[in-house]
């Protein structure tokens, strides 16, 4: 297992038992025998605490391992899953935003597009790329990979993990709305199987311009929801403590979202955490993603398209009276 | 998206009701009222025979949703459709109060069943599906009612080969209903792919405030884009916009008229000529001989006086 150096503010109590488990084994053992069943009395204690915590996490324990800074980021998917990767840069029309991925990439024989958020795993990366929050030419630059897609007949794969489309000054001014209806009216109409995968957060409309398609995989951790906990704690609150509370009322975990039909698949993460064995998460992202390009590879465009719309038009339509 | 900003800011830009010192002793109440634009004190049937715009400034203030379809409709023509769609709290959400609670409190307080109202109409003589945003009814936020109401209206259009006009005011996407409101989202924006892969006209009318997952969706997927004098429209607030990059913001930040400096717009209507202006837009689109539409009357040129 990695080593984690960012603590949750929930593990603090596990955390803090750990340090003392460590200080205990610093003394000698041998000459004080009883010390040995202390020890032990105190790793089995640990890890009954972690089964119980980690297996029964809130929504608003979830959303903090999906923001955790060392939870695999796209570049690390596209790099373990993909060979022969081509980065693709730019709009075409004003730059290339850092803060998004699109390029080619081979997946189990399958030439695919990759798009995806992309989040730093550092300060500097971080701030080069905008802590994965993309401006309007970041969503134009995967329209344009879609678009790509759609005419060389590539599947996509596509990859969320964004607390939501920048909002800055100069992302209103070059029209953030207008570029990500723009890929929302894309992608439904796209005649190539899209796959999309919640790898970590999936912050509102920034998420959703590359996060629907014909199937949606999300992480046990990940999340996906119209508004951060935070800023639908302070709306309805006046007060962003109450992001607990929201965070479960939003119904945003990955269980929430295959319970209201919009997921199709959960991908178990290793108890803590992707971060706790990337690996084993990455490698079971894998096989998950090739399952559902054979899946969809062979079905016809047409009505590959049709029942995209299809999908799409039923969503909430059930949850209406007349 | 902070919704409860536009709140305020709503509140601010409403008309007051003058106080009795500046009002006739004689009048009954509300009938003089003070506009937020320019301090005038305006009588109330003035301002309501010139929409709501205040003849001494062009200030335009807010409109329900009948006002503005009424206002856009060939007199008599308008029909509602899905006037009675409601929603059944998918998440049965509770947060600081029960959304059910909310809902009903809308209802009660705007007469109506959803914040957006859709139906038939002609617009200078053209078949089109209207729609309005109603801005009292929670923000006109969209939720699952307003998704299906949105892409019923578009279909309906496709299948009856009508042109639709929108006319938009929304805080965005309604958190009460979560992902379901996110979705509807795409919902939209894949009714408006079918409509227009039809070949036929949408025209989208921008008023204020039109924000977050409203704006990101349908309307600004729209042939062509008008926008009401002031109106404020963006995808994240000004507040929010503040907030992150610590930045004071541009003068005319988000408004209608430094949109259609940005290229985001084709142009600013003032509500009194907008019927007119949507009528001659139409004029154009709805004249020409679309490949889809080879059997039947897609939008017929009106046949007038003397043809």
């Amino acid at each position: 297992m990695a080593a984690v150096r960012h603590v949750m503010e929930f593990e603090r109590p596990i955390v803090e038992l750990e340090r003392q488990l460590e200080d205990l084994k610093r003394l000698d053992v041998s000459a004080q025998p009883e010390l040995a069943e202390e020890i032990a009395r105190l790793e089995s204690e640990i890890e009954m605490l972690k089964d119980a915590l980690y297996s029964a996490l809130t929504p608003w324990e979830r959303v903090q391992v999906a923001r955790h800074p060392e939870r695999p980021k796209t570049q690390d998917y596209v790099a373990a899953l993909f060979s022969e990767v081509v980065e693709l840069r730019g709009d075409r029309a004003y730059g290339d935003d850092e803060a998004m991925f699109a390029g080619f990439g081979t997946l189990d024989g399958v030439r695919c597009v990759v798009i995806g958020h992309r989040k730093g795993k550092n300060t500097a990366e971080n701030i080069r790329r905008n802590f994965g929050s993309p401006h309007p030419e970041g969503f134009r630059k995967a329209r344009r990979a879609m678009l790509l897609a759609e005419k060389f007949g590539l599947p996509v794969v596509s990859f969320l993990d964004t607390a939501g489309a920048y909002p800055g000054i100069e992302a209103e001014e070059r029209g953030q709305a207008w570029a990500i209806a723009e890929c929302l009216e894309t992608l439904a109409g796209l005649r190539t199987p899209v796959v999309v995968v919640g790898i970590g957060e999936g912050g509102s409309g920034g998420a959703l311009a590359i996060g629907f398609g014909d199937r949606l995989i999300m992480l046990e951790n990940a999340y996906y929801s119209v508004i951060s906990p935070e800023m639908a704690s302070l709306i309805l609150f006046k007060d962003p403590q109450h992001a607990a509370e929201t965070a479960s009322a939003l119904r945003l975990t990955a269980a929430d979202l295959v319970e209201l039909g919009i997921a199709d698949e959960v991908v178990q993460e290793p108890r803590g955490g992707a971060h706790r064995d990337p690996a084993l998460v990455l490698a079971a992202v894998e096989a998950a993603v090739s399952r559902a390009l054979r899946d969809l590879l062979g079905v016809p465009r047409d009505e590959l398209v049709t029942r995209r719309q299809a999908r799409l038009a039923a969503i909430g339509a059930a949850f209406v009276r007349e | 998206m902070p919704v409860s900003d536009w709140f305020r800011a709503r509140e601010q830009r409403r008309y007051t009701v003058a106080s009795p010192k500046t009002a006739s002793a004689d009048l009954p109440d509300g009938v003089w009222l003070k506009c937020a634009g320019c301090k005038h004190t305006v009588y109330r049937g003035d301002l309501e025979k010139n929409l709501n715009v205040c003849p001494h400034c062009g200030h335009h203030t807010e409109l329900t949703a009948f006002e503005r379809l009424l206002a856009l409709a060939d007199d008599g023509t308008f029909e509602e459709t899905d006037a009675t769609m409601t929603s059944t709290d998918p998440l049965r959400f509770t947060a600081a109060k029960p959304y059910a609670e909310t809902l009903a409190a809308a209802r009660e307080k705007t007469g109506l069943s959803e914040a957006v109202v859709t139906g038939r109409a002609l617009v200078g003589g053209h078949p089109a599906v209207l729609g309005a945003m109603d801005f009292r009814f929670i923000g006109a936020s969209m939720g699952s009612v307003v998704g299906e109401k949105v892409s019923r209206a578009f279909d309906r259009a496709r299948d009856e080969r009508r042109a639709v006009v929108f006319v938009t005011a929304s805080g965005g996407a309604r958190m009460q209903e979560g992902m379901i409101s996110l979705m509807q989202m795409a919902k939209t924006a894949a009714a408006v792919r079918r409509f227009s892969d039809a070949g036929l006209p949408f025209v989208a009318v921008l008023g204020n405030p039109t924000y977050g997952g409203v704006t990101a969706s349908f309307p600004v997927l729209a042939d062509v884009i008008l926008a009401e004098p002031g109106a404020m429209v963006g995808f994240a607030g000004p507040k929010l916009v503040e907030e992150t990059t610590r930045q004071s913001l541009p003068k005319g930040f988000q408004t209608a008229e430094s949109l259609v400096r940005h290229g985001f717009v084709d142009a600013v209507v003032p509500r009194t000529e907008l019927a007119q202006t949507v009528a001659r837009v139409l004029d154009y689109l709805c004249a020409q001989e679309v490949p889809e539409a080879a059997e039947g009357a897609a939008c017929p040129v009106p046949r007038g006086e003397g043809s």
